[in-house]
């Protein structure tokens, strides 16, 4: 039924795009309808693939990295209170700097290669899985904690069995919304300088007037990255099986 | 005789009286216990009635230092063997974890105290077994009826061993029918303990209990004690069920408000 609606949806979609085309008669060169957008992801498929594989690489890398560091951040700040208090700032400080004017500086530190879109990734993530961890932690049902208090529970057995299984429905949620905002991190990066990735190839066809191309790009990064989605969506729905049960009081 | 197993606590150290001496406590200006002054007795099953908010819930969280609020006076649970891990609680809600089996969910204590071990587990299972839950030991609590995850919460806490059992209303969100069953099977396997059991049933204190202490509004007093003979539970129709019933349903109407 989902993968039904799914197909009707980007049917819609489009048909709709088709019929922007049509209704303002806008140039090919200005916007190309979805058939010469499909010759062009056709025949430049080689080239757009060794490109999807930078972007991917450097999207799953960004995500790896910044899911790590985001929930060793947060078990930091569950554990120490005193180490919360110094890291908390910190993260509010890693999401009111806005992510995109720190590209160049990024470029400039870590070189045209992947790194720096890594980084640029990392940096876009770290809020969302960091906070959606941390309160998800803090939000453990207190009659529980009372329960582990009451059996005489060791801290770290606590963490384990009951306030980060507690945690990891909220974090799953914050890990969905890194799937879906990683891409931007790498293709910001990819504009600000490198010499390869979907990002780059954009504004490659873009220089030589190639619209149609760089629809062809956007259309694999925009399938890619909601294929990536649901595929993580789907695993953590698997692994966390608790996440849609009703709570823990009824 | 299995029920004797299980009760080994009891048999090993005498099950502990709990003294509550002057306690008094106050939520803001208004005084909920004043001067509180009640024993209850060690190894057998004390039922609390009382109308809504003369504080039933808070007696028991103040037993087992689960509340913030100071009070004044003392609580003291008469025990010879010193140390904590006197306690288990139970509560109104199964409190089992989503991610967790029944069979662990049963073994929480010791895992949290990282004192798992085989002969651990293989009581786990026999508790299992004596609550009629034997093929669920692999099921999620997600998949259970409300009757069997409290019955695996009972079980829970059965598993801790501990003398002094606390229970907030553990069996008022139960349909009558498993409400009944689950009340026979803790009766059972709860004898020797110190069992002190909140309720806002009287036929429920009736049957579980060897005393009903009904509590009056605030500032909270006992305002009578039942003292029952036989061995709980006690079916629907003993005659010393038939002879309170009346009365307690009287007193608890005269407490209430409205």
């Amino acid at each position: 039924m989902k993968v039904i609606r799914l197909i009707l949806l980007g049917c819609g979609l489009l048909l709709i795009w088709q019929l922007v085309v049509f209704v303002t008669g806008a140039p090919h060169y200005i916007l190309p309808g979805p058939v010469p957008v499909f010759h062009a992801i056709v025949n430049h498929s080689s080239t757009l693939l060794g490109h999807l594989q930078t972007t991917l690489t450097e999207i799953l890398l960004g995500i790896l990295l910044g899911s790590f560091l985001g929930v060793t951040t947060a078990l930091i700040m569950t554990l120490s209170p005193l180490l919360k208090r110094w890291m908390l700032p910190v993260l509010v400080i890693s999401q009111a700097i806005p992510v995109f004017a720190l590209a160049p500086v990024l470029v400039l530190w870590f070189g045209y290669g992947m790194a720096s879109k890594v980084a640029m990734a990392v940096l876009i993530i770290y809020f969302p899985v960091t906070s959606s961890f941390y309160y998800g932690m803090r939000r453990t049902e207190p009659q529980l904690l009372e329960l582990a208090h009451i059996m005489d529970g060791r801290p770290m057995s606590i963490m384990r069995y009951i306030i980060i299984p507690s945690a990891l429905p909220a974090f799953a949620s914050g890990l969905r919304v890194a799937t879906a905002v990683a891409p931007i991190g790498a293709v910001v990066g990819e504009w600000v300088g490198s010499s390869a990735g979907l990002g780059f190839y954009m504004l490659h066809a873009n220089a030589r007037m190639q619209i149609d191309v760089m629809f062809a790009a956007l259309t694999v990064l925009s399938a890619v990255s909601l294929l990536l989605y649901f595929f993580i969506d789907f695993v953590l729905g698997k692994l966390i099986f608790w996440e849609n049960t009703q709570g823990i009081t009824r | 005789m299995r029920e004797n197993r299980l009760a080994r606590h009891a048999e090993s150290g005498e099950a502990p009286s709990i003294n509550f001496n002057n306690v008094s406590l106050s939520l803001g200006d208004k005084p909920l216990f004043d001067s509180l002054s009640m024993t209850i007795d060690g190894g057998r099953c004390t039922c609390i009635l009382g109308p809504s908010g003369c504080g039933k819930s808070t007696l028991l969280r103040m037993i087992s230092h689960t509340t913030t609020l100071v009070y004044q006076g003392t609580i003291r649970i008469e025990s010879q063997t010193a140390g904590d891990g006197k306690i288990a609680w139970m509560s109104q809600n199964d409190l089992l974890l989503p991610w967790l089996s029944l069979l662990d969910n049963v073994l929480l204590g010791v895992k949290l105290r990282n004192a798992e071990s085989s002969s651990h587990r293989a009581k786990a299972r026999a508790l299992l077994k004596e609550a009629g839950l034997a093929e669920y030991e692999d099921a999620l609590p997600a998949t259970l009826s409300g009757g069997m995850r409290q019955r695996g919460a009972l079980l829970r806490t059965l598993m801790e061993e501990r003398p002094v059992l606390l229970m907030d209303e553990p069996f008022s969100a139960l349909d009558a029918l498993a409400r009944m069953k689950l009340q026979n099977l803790s009766a059972r396997l709860t004898r020797k303990s110190t069992v002190l059991l909140v309720t806002h049933d009287p036929m429920e204190a009736l049957r579980m209990g060897h005393k009903v202490l009904v509590l009056s509004n605030r500032p909270t007093q006992v305002k009578s004690i039942v003292s029952l003979a036989g061995t709980p539970p006690r079916n629907v129709d003993d005659p010393e069920i038939q002879a309170y019933f009346s009365v307690l349903l009287g007193q608890l109407m005269d407490e209430s408000p409205v």
